[in-house]
């Protein structure tokens, strides 16, 4: 017997920063078998395993390893698949730090077991494998049911309920399914083609996916409730935040989500292949410090930028974005402007932005957030030369469906009101999840949401609302 | 897909307008609401205003004039072709309404085609509708038969004189309001300088003014923002707070800026587009 405590938690091979910075190939490359091996033997197979109280969607966390340990891939993969539709996208996009791994009990006097890079092994090597097999499908129940929105929380509600016997019905306003996981998350932290072999897999499982819908304007929730038994609205947060100042209108000014779907689901970063256009700013600033932030960052560096500032208001311990993804966006040179504020935006006589005026913070008394409040630093203004910019400071919530659609209620922000436990909206027959409901959170989150989501419609397509 | 029945050149081939099957578009279609297109999978997301809709056929019309590689694109689809996708209908319809005085409805070039509906919805509503449309030169002009019937009055005019007024459709819009008739709404599409004229003109008259504005979007639902414009100083995005807005509170110097962010790639992918172009002519 090896004594388990003696094989370290194993390192994910990774393309070297100065190469990758100017590719949009993945960047971790994935575990080999006898790595995944070896890591999956480091996990103790605790009787009460607390890592799977750390997952929205509670894969039986000790229950694939020990598969994988033993050399059983495909029933490591048979073990992930009974919880989550989406393993190949949760193991690279997860923050695993802060659910499953979190509270591995190897953490308390050491290193997690690498979790997150072990459910993207087994699922990767079940792409290997050509076609996935697909599960026997319960007899059809004649229910029918509507998703709004082809994202993490749509699909994960899509495959529940296709396995249950319920007819599926996917609209997205896209010409593309996915969700963020297509126009937000770049190519090289999530490669495409492995969202689309995910969504073929559900298409292959009987799901129906109608593209080109944009529901409240092709048709309205009604509609869709006047031919569905159930209808989920999973339609993402939808709306940019902007910064509201001076300049912000300039030419070379996107909104991340601008900026990223060009790059990512138009493939503007394969311009003129692809006919999206897309800026290659040369001194690139970011606004914001979250994923998206470091999204938007370490596109810019790969579309050729000479320099890509974080520009961010509070300092590095309240950057919202995974460690893994700051620290893979510094080796690749994106510099951090920490405590500083943007106050305005200068632009040349074409209107093209040319600086950026900022000002330095420091951190005050905490705020409503519990986070220590920026103050700015008197007389502490500055210029910085920039060419474009991207603002990544979160998003709200698109009114289309909840100003077209009768009896759903929705905060003071905009977001739909929905019960936390079942997705339940106050209208019958409709629930909700995601970022609609939540504002801007994680993939993961949302499939956990649309796991409840899903349960209770299929609940009620049994016994009722 | 969505399969093109109808096709016309017109303008001398500058300009084309496509008829396409869209049950679901068409059924829903209010004047004044734009439908996205995409040619192919490798190809842009181009965001126009439906010329007309039959919601019987299921079909709407759509009218461009080829700018760039996109619209060149969408040049060579013929009937029986396929756009790959077509999104819609999307932006606020135009608040048409029984009102009281003269209603004028202003096109310059393909701005025509955008006006067409809004046009017959003020006829057919009651209201008394003078159209007033604009090209460069006689050959460009579009759509004269069909404003003429959704108006009870048709002014044209040409940059060149080669036809109709020798000017612009303002110089007509102005003789209208020295008249001193009441006019009660006005409603323009076309090129910015030209939308920018007539608010300036009808502004100091306190004449209500209806613009339609053609930013550059990606998604057309509200999620990229970069369809955003300062409207009375305060950013609105033209998917899904416009495409109209009120003339006098846009600002058209910020709008015809952002319009032009991405000359040079447009430059690029056309020449791009010209050569292999060539290279099939060559096989």
């Amino acid at each position: 017997m090896t004594d388990k405590k003696k094989v370290p938690r194993q390192p994910m091979p990774e393309q070297a920063p100065d190469k990758r910075r100017r590719n949009f190939e993945e960047v971790p490359l994935g575990y080999s078998a006898e790595t995944a091996v070896l890591e999956a033997s480091r996990c103790i197979q605790c009787k009460n395993p607390v890592c799977v109280t750390g997952c929205p969607v509670e894969i039986d966390i000790p229950g694939f390893i020990r598969e994988l340990r033993h050399g059983k891939f495909a029933a490591a993969i048979a073990k992930l698949k009974e919880k989550t539709a989406l393993p190949a996208v949760c193991g690279r996009v997860c923050p695993q730090e802060s659910q499953c791994e979190e509270r591995c009990v190897l953490a308390k006097t050491g290193e997690a077991v690498a979790i997150g890079r072990l459910e993207r092994f087994a699922a990767d090597w079940e792409r290997g494998q050509g076609e996935a097999p697909l599960p026997s499908l319960p007899p059809k129940t004649r229910k029918s049911v509507a998703v709004v929105g082809a994202g993490p929380s749509g699909l994960t509600v899509a495959g529940d309920l296709i396995l249950k016997g319920h007819d599926v019905t996917v609209y997205e306003a896209f010409h593309k399914a996915g969700g963020v996981l297509v126009y937000g998350i770049p190519e090289f932290r999530l490669p495409k083609a492995i969202v689309q072999a995910e969504v073929d897999f559900l298409a292959k499982l009987g799901v129906k996916f109608e593209l080109n819908a944009v529901i409240g304007r092709t048709e309205t929730v009604d509609e869709l409730l006047a031919r569905h038994d159930a209808v989920f609205l999973a339609v993402g947060a939808g709306l940019p935040s902007f910064l509201n100042i001076p300049g912000e209108n300039l030419i070379g000014i996107y909104s991340a989500n601008e900026y990223l779907t060009r790059s990512n689901l138009m493939k503007a970063y394969l311009f003129p292949a692809y006919d999206t256009p897309i800026a290659r700013g040369k001194n690139v600033v970011v606004l914001g410090a979250g994923n998206v932030a470091m999204d938007a960052a370490r596109t810019a560096m790969r579309l050729g930028a000479d320099t890509v500032k974080i520009v961010y208001r509070r300092s590095r311990e309240e950057m919202p974005a995974r460690a893994e993804e700051i620290h893979h966006g510094e080796e690749e040179g994106i510099e951090l402007h920490l405590l500083t504020a943007p106050v305005r935006f200068m632009g040349d006589e074409k209107g093209r932005l040319k600086a950026m005026e900022c000002q330095r913070m420091e951190l005050g008394e905490p705020d409503e957030s519990g986070r220590r409040r920026p103050v700015p630093v008197k007389d502490s203004n500055f210029i910085i030369d920039t060419d474009m910019a991207v603002i990544a400071v979160g998003a709200n919530a698109n009114p289309l469906i909840t100003s077209t659609t009768t009896g759903l209620k929705t905060n003071k922000w905009g977001y739909i009101i929905a019960d936390s436990e079942t997705g339940k909206t106050m209208k019958q027959r409709v629930w909700a999840g995601g970022d609609i409901v939540t504002g801007a959170a994680t993939v993961i989150l949302a499939m956990g949401a649309g796991r409840l989501a899903a349960n209770s419609i299929d609940k009620y397509l049994k016994i009722g609302w | 897909m969505f399969k093109i029945v109808e096709r016309t050149e017109m303008a001398q081939g500058t300009v084309v307008m496509n008829v396409i099957e869209a049950p679901k578009i068409a059924a829903k279609a209010q004047p004044g609401q734009f439908v996205m297109l995409r040619a192919n999978e490798t190809g842009e997301r181009i965001p126009l205003t439906m010329a007309d809709t039959d919601p019987e056929k299921g079909t709407i019309t759509i009218i461009y004039q080829v700018v760039g590689k996109s619209t060149a694109l969408f040049k060579t689809l013929q009937v029986g072709d396929f756009f790959t996708d077509v999104l819609g209908p999307l932006g606020k319809p135009t608040h048409i309404e029984r009102v009281l005085g003269l209603v004028i409805c202003i096109g310059g070039g393909t701005g025509t085609a955008v006006v067409h509906p809004i046009t017959r919805g003020y006829k057919n509503m009651g209201n008394r509708v003078v159209a007033i449309i604009g090209a460069r030169t006689k050959d460009l002009l579009i759509l004269e038969d069909k404003m003429a019937a959704a108006s009870h009055e048709l002014k044209i005019c040409t940059d060149d004189g080669s036809f109709g007024h020798h000017g612009f459709v303002s110089d007509i819009l102005q003789q209208y309001i020295d008249s001193g008739e009441k006019i009660a709404e006005v409603v323009a599409a076309g090129p910015v300088p030209m939308m920018k004229a007539i608010a300036n003109m009808t502004r100091p008259h306190g004449i209500p003014t209806q613009v339609s504005l053609n930013s550059i979007m990606i998604d057309g639902t509200g999620m990229c923002g970069g369809c955003r414009v300062l409207v009375g100083n305060k950013n609105q995005f033209t998917c899904v707070d416009g495409p109209e807005f009120d003339g006098h509170l846009v600002d058209f110097d910020g709008l015809m800026q952002r319009l032009s962010a991405y000359k040079e790639n447009e430059a690029q992918a056309t020449a791009e587009l010209d050569h292999s172009c060539k290279l099939g002519q060559m096989k």
